[in-house]
């Protein structure tokens, strides 16, 4: 049987030309497909607390995998007794007695086969059941900074791959490896026992089996490491593809790209055919071990039965086990690919578990008490990278109660500003307080939970437009999903699509235009009824007189709300009791409209800009 | 055949069609074997060769028992072991080159559909992505592609080699014993029997499975990109819940149909050895009273343990099998949409575009329910600057969205230069209209890159140049890696701003001849949009262009400005006209209006 190189194939999108830049999860390495020892008793002893639950499964697999190996073993050795102990000696009787019992230890090598492999592949599933929760759970905790370093494809190639690889060792692998071992050890004393003489010139073939064997898996290894870089390369430029088809069609570089996905796809091609010779070879020459061991048996124990030092049952038994033997030989090196990519696999897995939760709640932090709305930065500082520093000795106070509005060149560090309060990221320094409170000392449930955010890219989940809002707040009734739609203009633009707040919305809220998305996303901040409410250029999209009337709306139910606007449009700014223009990652100026205006500082400048030829349109109209 | 939704609700649907489809579906994968005739031919050969090898090492066992044991010569015994040792290099030879040819076929196979479906993919139009999930797409191309791969490098062949292997055997076998030939020969039904009824239960079982791993990747994918709504919405137990159910479906389905082949595996070996005993059986009372030499029960036994391989692999190669049709399935799901957008038979390429668009009485509905825009008539003389504004959900992006074809009209038509869209190709069509999406999708990769998406060969002094333009340069050079710099995935290490800019930039740096700016701006301070408007004024005089925008500062001296309501052009005209007619341009006019004035007066006051 031809060794499966390969296996399940490639993952999704692993690793890319990001990969080759930055650091990897794990810190430590960029390749995506290094190839591990087959065995590493660390990662060994962390799987085991996942097998844990299941130890009545597994023990059960183990007894029942004795039974099956020794049923199986003793397979030739019932037709060695029939030769020369029935059939030599012309027992009919004994001969049908000796089968039907044969048949009956084959009937019980049936069950115990099954409930074998069944009860090891319930605990492997059930182990990678929650294997996957914690790795879904922990993806859930983990700060944002980490998905902004590594790519979906490659977290997913972890989250999906990876763990499918874990099962294929879990389910079947580990089991076969152990039986086939025992096996080998089960046949080896069989044929010391039936004869040792012939059995010790057989099993020289072994150990040369094993050197072959060794020299192999160095040629293999490497075919082997070079055929996942292969397909993980094709896996991460399909991903491109199917993500950003709509720009590549737009843009008309399906050529360019058709030129690169044929280039790595036959790369592949290619690697994967090198690997193929290698392990083309491989049972060839295992056959080859086996032929010679079998023309020892020929013509060494064929003499002995001559001298009579041997039976010809016993021969034949020979002729039989030494077939088998390199059975599970051959079934091993096809697993030890697979315990290869496991170890790895159960590396990265592991890996991604041990990521750092760099943003959580603190020993003993508390529950946020209902938010008054005094929210204070205090001497705020914060880069994404070291090297960038983007707020520099932020002071900024928001009054219970106050709109905030943030404006200023893109790229300031307003939408910065917003994630902080969220805690998405942590400052890097000074710190920020609501009522009095570091937002680091109290739970993030509390906190977030408090507040409702508008994000400067609207994102939705596939669902119903009613499920998108109601993110919000779960709990919220019809009732109180179309009010937050009312308030946001929504409602009548949702009234006229035929299945109504029901629509099917689909993956990121494509089917609907980019102004009803930010609506939506808009509707679902008010419904959480936040006492903080964060609007990152929640309006860009949408038309002045839609956003004349939110205003309007939101100004009757920000009352006694604190709020944090980010807008370019005057008309959104405007009425904020506190206006902050900043500049490079620091505040330049702060005041009223009127205050700033008059100041005629940044403020007055980004507003009025080019204004002249606005004025003198006003003047041209005014004169029609 | 109108492409199916991608989204994992059909996997329902899938799974009843999929008795009718399967014969077809096989042949279908079967049919990629064509590119290789040659060495498909040779795999074959090289199988039957390594087959009929496997037939004669227990011959010469039947030999040296039955004539070297029988007439106590060693040099025969020596002989044989000779001949064994020189069949199995033979075979060897058959062996390598049939596991070789396999992988070879597998592999091209598996390299051709990956080719398909990239092709399949990139010819779709925007409404097949809209209606599939980016998870659902890539299990497709990754998991279910290397299920027919395996089918085909192992299956196939193995499969064969199994059916081959047993139908010499037992030739063989009836000619040294036809008795016991035809106790072999009973048992192959058997085993044919169960492992066809097995294959069809689990093959339903796959097909679940793989619907559910789609699934699977869909919420994953999902709550990965929206990482960010999940923490502010504190949703991440109801994320977990909803993982979960996915997760459930994979493990237990993938546990039952682990059980069918559990059980059905070892009951091959079993019914293998229910023969072996009464072989044993026959053939001892046959020996017993000479009508079988001991030589030939021996090599009766040696063929058992020949054909154990394949009986014990058969269950393992039918999983293979419908694990390799239930994805082939899922893949000519995609081959086969038809895509709503195509080139015309006989389509010329646009060239020497001058860029006077027209649409001419277009209608348009994203399904049929519901028409989105209705009667649209627009007329761009070259070089105008026509600008578009209505409420959300208007029709705007949608009315730009058809001008590259990313959809076609359902009536009317659009004309560019005088010609049809539909009767130029696509690739010249898309080089004369450049788009610059609402949405504004980067790639992960550096500044560059994503500047030179759509010109791959542009030189620095381009890229710089329309960086500037876009009012983008600056802001670059202040980073320490400049234009190297890598952006995250979508784009997600820049600010809104910048990557709108970014994403102006990469179209102009196709100089398209029409060009379209959906809202390219929203997320832009009005100085930035501003500057970038002075810069772009030049480049735009010899365009014609199509502008979105909300604030009406923006779309104020265009040419044409057109108010969209519900789908219909309710007002058409220059801001002058527009102004005086009191409708709702003047109403919005009005509201910008009012800051603008309010901000002079304070200015003036103070
Ligand atoms: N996740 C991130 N990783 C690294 N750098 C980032 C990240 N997000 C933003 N930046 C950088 O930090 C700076 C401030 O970005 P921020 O998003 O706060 O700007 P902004 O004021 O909201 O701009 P805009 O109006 O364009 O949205 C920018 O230069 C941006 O490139
Ligand atoms: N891909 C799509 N599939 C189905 N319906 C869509 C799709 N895109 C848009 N729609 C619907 O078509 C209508 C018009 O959408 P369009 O994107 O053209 O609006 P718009 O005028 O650009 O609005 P905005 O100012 O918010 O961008 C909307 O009701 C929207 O829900
Ligand atoms: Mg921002
Ligand atoms: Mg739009």
């Amino acid at each position: 049987m031809a060794l499966g190189f390969g296996g399940m194939g490639g993952g999704m999108g692993g690793a890319g030309r990001g990969m080759m830049r930055r650091a990897g999860m794990d810190g430590r390495s960029t390749d995506d497909e290094e190839f591990g020892k087959p065995f590493d008793g660390k990662l060994m002893r962390r799987l085991l607390p996942y097998l844990r639950p299941y130890k009545r499964q597994v023990t059960i697999a183990a007894l029942l995998m004795l039974v099956a190996t020794a049923t199986s073993v003793a397979t030739p050795y019932f037709l060695t007794v029939a030769i020369d102990d029935f059939i030599a000696k012309s027992d009919m009787h004994g001969l049908v007695l000796l089968m039907l019992g044969f048949v009956l230890m084959q009937f019980v090598n049936w069950f115990a086969t099954y409930g074998q492999t069944y009860s090891m592949t319930y605990a492997g599933q059930w182990a990678l059941y929650r294997l996957s929760e914690d790795v879904f759970w922990h993806l859930q905790v983990l700060p944002i900074a980490f998905f902004d370093r590594n790519e979906t494809g490659r977290i997913m190639s972890r989250a999906q791959n990876d763990i499918s690889v874990l099962q294929q060792l879990l389910s079947s692998g580990l089991l076969s490896i152990i039986a086939s071992s025992l096996t080998t050890v089960g046949i080896v004393f069989t044929l010391l026992a039936l004869d040792w003489r012939l059995a010790l010139v057989t099993l020289i073939s072994l150990p040369v089996l094993f050197g072959i064997i060794v020299v192999w898996q160095r040629y293999a290894r490497k075919s082997f490491i070079r055929t996942r870089a292969a397909i993980s390369i094709v896996n991460a430029s399909l991903q491109e593809n199917v993500s950003g088809v709509r720009i590549i069609q737009s843009l008309t570089r399906e050529d360019e790209n058709r030129r690169r996905f044929g280039k790595v796809n036959r790369q592949n091609f290619t690697a994967n055919l090198e690997a193929s010779r290698v392990s083309a070879i491989i049972n060839p020459l295992v056959d080859l071990v086996n032929a010679i061991a079998i023309a020892v048996v020929i013509a060494v124990g064929g003499s002995l039965v001559l001298s009579h030092d041997l039976k010809v049952g016993a021969l034949v038994g020979f002729a039989l086990y030494v077939n088998r033997l390199f059975d599970p030989i051959g079934q091993v090196t096809q697993q030890y690919s697979t315990l290869q990519r496991a170890t790895v696999a159960a590396e990265r897995v592991f890996a991604l578990l041990d990521e750092p939760v760099e943003v959580k709640d603190r020993p003993g932090a508390i529950e946020l008490p209902p938010i008054e709305g005094r929210v204070a930065f205090e001497h705020v500082r914060f880069a994404y990278t070291p090297e960038i520093p983007v707020l520099h000795d932020l002071n900024l106070v928001a009054e219970p109660g106050q709109t905030v509005a943030l404006v200023g060149e893109t790229g300031a560090g307003k939408s910065t500003i917003i994630s902080l309060l969220e805690r998405f990221y942590d400052v890097t320094g000074g710190r920020i307080t609501v009522d009095g409170h570091d937002i680091r000392e109290v739970t993030l449930a509390s906190l977030r939970g408090q507040m409702g955010i508008v994000l400067q890219e609207p994102y939705l989940f596939s669902g119903t437009i009613v499920d998108n809002i109601r993110l919000g707040r779960m709990q919220a009734t019809d009732d109180e999903v179309r009010e937050a739609a009312e308030i946001v203009g929504l409602h009548d633009l949702i009234a006229r699509l035929p299945e109504g707040y029901n629509t099917i919305v689909r993956e990121r809220g494509v089917n609907l235009s980019v102004g009803q998305r930010q609506l939506v996303s808009f509707a679902r901040a008010l419904l959480r009824r936040p006492r903080i409410l964060l609007l990152d250029e929640a309006t860009a999209n949408i038309d002045s007189a839609t956003e004349a009337r939110l205003q309007r709306a939101l100004g009757e139910l920000l009352r006694g709300r604190t709020a944090f606007v980010i807008a370019h449009r005057l008309a959104t700014v405007r009425n904020a009791d506190l206006i902050v223009a900043l500049h490079h990652g620091a505040i330049v100026e702060q005041g009223t409209h009127e205050e700033l205006i008059a100041r005629r500082g940044m403020y007055y400048d980004l507003y009025s800009f080019g204004f002249a030829s606005a004025t003198a349109a006003r003047v041209r109209a005014g004169s029609a | 055949m109108r492409a199916a939704p991608l989204h994992s609700h059909v996997d329902v649907r899938v799974c009843r069609r999929v008795r009718c489809e399967h014969m077809r579906t096989v042949l279908r994968i079967f049919s990629y074997l064509r590119y290789n005739r040659r060495a498909t031919v040779l795999a074959y050969l090289a199988l039957a060769g390594a087959a009929l090898f496997n037939i004669i090492t227990p011959l010469v066992i039947k030999q040296a028992i039955d004539f070297g044991l029988a007439h106590d010569s060693r040099s025969f015994l020596v002989l044989a072991g000779v001949l064994v040792v020189a069949v199995a290099l033979v075979q060897g030879v058959f062996e390598f080159f049939q596991s070789y040819l396999g992988q070879y076929l597998s592999q091209t196979v598996a390299l051709r559909l990956r080719d398909d479906l990239y092709e399949a993919v990139q010819r779709q139009s925007f409404a097949f992505h809209d209606r599939s999930e980016t998870g659902q797409l890539m299990s497709r191309a990754t998991v279910d592609v290397e299920q027919v791969r395996a089918f085909i490098q192992l299956g196939l062949l193995q499969l064969t080699y199994a059916a081959v292997l047993f139908a010499i055997t037992v030739v063989v076998a009836v000619r040294i014993n036809w008795q016991m030939g035809l106790i072999f020969l009973a048992v192959m039904p058997l085993i044919g029997l169960r492992a066809f009824v097995v294959s069809r239960s689990l093959r339903s079982l796959w097909v679940r499975v793989q619907g559910a791993q789609g699934a699977f990747t869909s919420v994953l994918q999902e709550n990965l990109v929206g990482a960010r709504v999940v923490r502010a919405f504190t949703r991440e137990q109801e994320e977990l819940d909803k993982f979960n159910v996915s997760n459930r479906i994979v493990r237990v389905d993938s546990l039952e149909a682990n059980r069918l082949a559990a059980f059905n595996q070892p009951l091959m070996t079993f019914l293998l050895n229910a023969a072996t005993a009464i072989i044993v059986i026959y053939g001892g009372y046959a020996v017993m009273h000479h009508n079988l030499t001991l030589g030939g029960l021996v090599a009766f036994l040696e063929y058992r343990t020949n054909l154990t391989g394949p009986v014990r692999t058969i269950g393992f190669l039918l999983n293979l099998w419908t694990r390799a049709t239930a994805g082939g399935q899922r893949i000519f799901e995609i081959l086969d949409a038809e895509s709503e957008v195509h080139e015309r038979p006989g389509a010329v390429p646009l060239a020497g575009v001058v860029g006077h668009v027209r649409f001419e009485h277009v209608s348009f509905g994203y399904n049929r329910e519901r028409p989105v825009l209705r009667a649209i008539e627009i007329d761009a003389p070259p070089g105008a600057l026509v600008a578009l504004l209505g409420p959300s959900g208007s029709g705007k992006s949608t009315i730009t969205q058809l001008l590259p074809r990313f959809y076609d009209v359902s009536e009317g038509r659009i004309t560019i230069d005088g010609h049809d869209i539909r009767d130029v190709t696509l690739e010249s069509l898309r080089h004369a209209v450049g788009i610059v999406l609402q949405d504004p999708f980067l790639f992960s990769a550096t500044i560059r890159d994503n500047i030179a998406y759509g010109a791959p060969h542009a030189t620095a002094e381009q890229i710089e140049a329309v960086a500037r333009a876009a009012r983008l340069h600056d802001f670059i050079a202040s980073l320490p890696d400049g234009y190297e710099t890598w952006v995250g995935e979508r784009g997600i290490t820049l600010s809104g701003g910048q990557r709108q800019r970014v994403a102006i930039a990469r179209t102009l740096l196709l100089d398209p001849k029409v060009l379209i700016l959906d809202d390219a701006t929203s997320s832009v301070d009005m100085e930035t949009e501003y500057l970038i408007q002075q810069a772009l004024a030049e480049l735009l005089r010899s365009r014609t262009t199509f502008v979105i925008a909300q604030r009406l500062r923006t779309v104020r001296d265009a040419d044409q400005i057109l108010v969209l309501k519900d789908g219909r052009i309710v007002e058409r005209g220059r801001h002058e006209e527009l102004l005086e007619n009191e409708g709702p341009y003047r109403e919005i006019y009005d509201l910008e209006l009012r800051d603008q004035e309010e901000l002079s007066q304070v200015a003036a006051r103070a």
